[in-house]
């Protein structure tokens, strides 16, 4: 029950919980308790919601930003990461296997807010060994889902 | 000049449908519960395939009876879900669609006035496609209160020393019926008790829900004495790519190829390649589409009891086919007003055969949100009737 409410939610996290219950065969008490221990637990951590920032007319500015560390004796990359996560305009950080350590989003206002965090803030810090920025042109699919999908149904209206 | 015209052909009537989708075509901003196919994309791993297979050019015929991988895919996928072995090599054609299985079926069994047994409410094709092969097609109306399933009776006492074929049309187009391993039983026994054939439409197979489908030709005895009609259009969301399919018995399908090789060639090829990859690789997305199916089905259920409607609950296809006896109009009038009045359309369970009177058949290959809106129109309608009476 608790993986079909969160496979649910993790689509619609506005449904109302009566409708749930309906759609998952069960009722709403149930679903209700569920997600109420869901959220005690921490396996719901938040209910985002997901912007087209650019058909808003708000400019916003993303970038992953590549970081290679040198890790702590006893803490590894934690304690690092945790620097650096602590910036509100860093959006998520990620341990990576490959070329180089942690995987940085950072979203700004202006290129230059970016520009000046990384070489302010991230690239300063005395474990930092080198970064690389990407800037983010175009966003096709976000969250799983396709931002610039044509919605018109090409069916017929009746068929047998 | 000479009619041009068998009179074979200008004896079958139109489809009842067709008459309906006239009326909504011309009528604007009408919204629809009445298609009979999913609102899903094909997966996009077959569309993928399909592209692929295009820049290799593979633009050639396949052999008549098809690629020989994708007849191997299909008889390991019937092991798998109807526990029924079939050699690829001899007992599987690939066809246009499940329908070209249901005509060259008919074409190469039926001798003149040989009986077919049809159950309905069912798919519109059955009927014609006997009357063009020079059998007679003979009715068995389904009923209500058996939540419109065949039983041993009913069937029992249509069949005559001229009959010949069984169409057994579960998970069934328009009521959403299933029929269960312990309901066919009995219905197999009187098949090999008068030696007949039976025609098992499963093209709903994969559309099940909490319940698992259940193949006739599973029993003892039944594999040499029925064919299996299966596709891709519905579980896997491929109507247009037109592929079905039909496993039987080599003595049968070696003359029904015949047919296929004279009038089709063979199915296209693009989508042979795709269906492959939908075989080998897709029955997580087949599994998502059916639980998004499921949850519609349960929404509109509990939106029917709401509004106090009688209607079975179906555990197949994607169907409801609620009673409107209460209104006192036939369905055609009932769909024809609700049309008219709120702009939805759902077609007349008449035009399945005359046993779909008093029903309608509302469809739920649509998003949620958009059986809300037309759900909340049914809600007023159907208090508007009441308060008319």
């Amino acid at each position: 029950m608790r993986k079909q409410i969160l496979n649910y939610l993790e689509k619609n996290s506005r449904i109302d919980l009566a409708e749930l219950a309906v759609l998952l065969d069960t009722d709403e008490v149930t679903i209700a308790n569920e997600v109420a221990a869901m959220e005690r637990e921490k396996i719901i951590c938040g209910y985002h919601t997901l912007i087209d920032w650019e058909k808003a007319g708000v400019e916003l500015v993303n970038a992953l930003i590549e970081v290679r560390v040198t890790p702590q004796r006893n803490r590894g990359f934690d304690r690092i990461a945790e620097r650096i996560y602590n910036y509100p305009e860093v959006t998520a950080v990620y341990l990576i296997s490959g070329g180089y350590d942690l995987l940085v989003t950072l979203e700004g206002k202006t290129l230059q807010e970016v520009a000046g965090f990384v070489s302010d803030k991230l690239s300063t810090l005395e474990d930092v060994l080198s970064t690389a920025t990407y800037f983010i042109l175009k966003k096709y699919k976000d969250h799983g889902t396709i931002l610039t999908r044509k919605t018109k149904s090409e069916r017929m209206l009746v068929t047998p | 000049m000479r009619n041009p015209l068998s009179k074979k052909i200008t004896d079958i009537e139109p489809s009842g449908i067709r008459k309906f989708f006239d009326i909504v075509s011309e009528m604007k901003d009408a919204i629809s519960l009445g298609v009979g196919e999913p609102d899903f994309d094909t997966p996009w791993r077959i569309r993928e395939e399909g592209i692929y297979s295009l820049e290799q050019g593979r633009t050639f015929y396949t052999s008549n009876a098809g690629l020989r991988e994708l007849k191997e895919e299909i008889c390991k996928y019937q092991k798998r879900k109807i526990q029924v072995d079939y050699v690829p090599e001899r007992e599987v054609i690939v066809t246009v669609g499940g329908s070209e299985a249901i005509d060259i079926a008919f074409r190469t069994m039926l001798d003149a006035g040989d009986e077919v047994l049809i159950p309905q409410p069912s798919y519109v094709s059955y009927l014609p496609c006997a009357v063009m092969a020079d059998g007679v097609p003979v009715v068995i109306p389904l009923q209500q209160k058996n939540e419109f399933k065949l039983t041993a009776e009913e069937l029992e006492a249509a069949i005559t020393p001229r009959t010949k074929i069984l169409v057994l049309p579960f998970p069934n187009n328009p009521t959403g019926s299933i029929m269960t391993r312990e309901e066919l039983e009995p219905i197999a026994e009187i098949v090999k008790k008068y030696d007949l054939y039976v025609l098992s439409d499963e093209i709903y197979s994969e559309l099940t829900y909490g319940r698992q489908h259940a193949s006739i030709a599973s029993f003892p005895g039944m594999k040499e004495r029925t064919l299996v009609i299966n596709g891709f259009s519905k579980g896997f969301a491929m109507t247009g790519w037109r592929l079905g399919y039909v496993c039987g018995p080599a003595g049968i399908l070696s003359q029904m190829l015949k047919l296929h090789q004279y009038a089709i060639m063979c199915a296209p090829t693009n989508s042979q390649y795709a269906a492959v990859e939908g075989l080998r690789h897709c029955e997580g997305d087949v599994r998502m589409m059916r639980e998004a199916y499921n949850q519609r089905r349960r929404y509109l259920m509990h939106e029917l009891r709401r509004m106090r409607m009688e209607c079975f609950e179906p555990y197949g296809a994607f169907y409801i086919f609620p009673c409107i006896k209460e209104f006192g109009m036939s369905s055609e009038e009932f769909a024809e007003r609700f049309l008219a009045e709120e702009k939805v359309a759902v077609v007349p369970g008449t035009a399945f055969g005359e046993s779909g009177e008093g029903h309608i058949r509302i469809s739920y290959a649509y998003s949620l949100d958009d059986l809300k809106v037309a759900v909340g129109r049914l809600g007023r309608f159907v208090d508007r009737l009441r308060s008319e009476r």
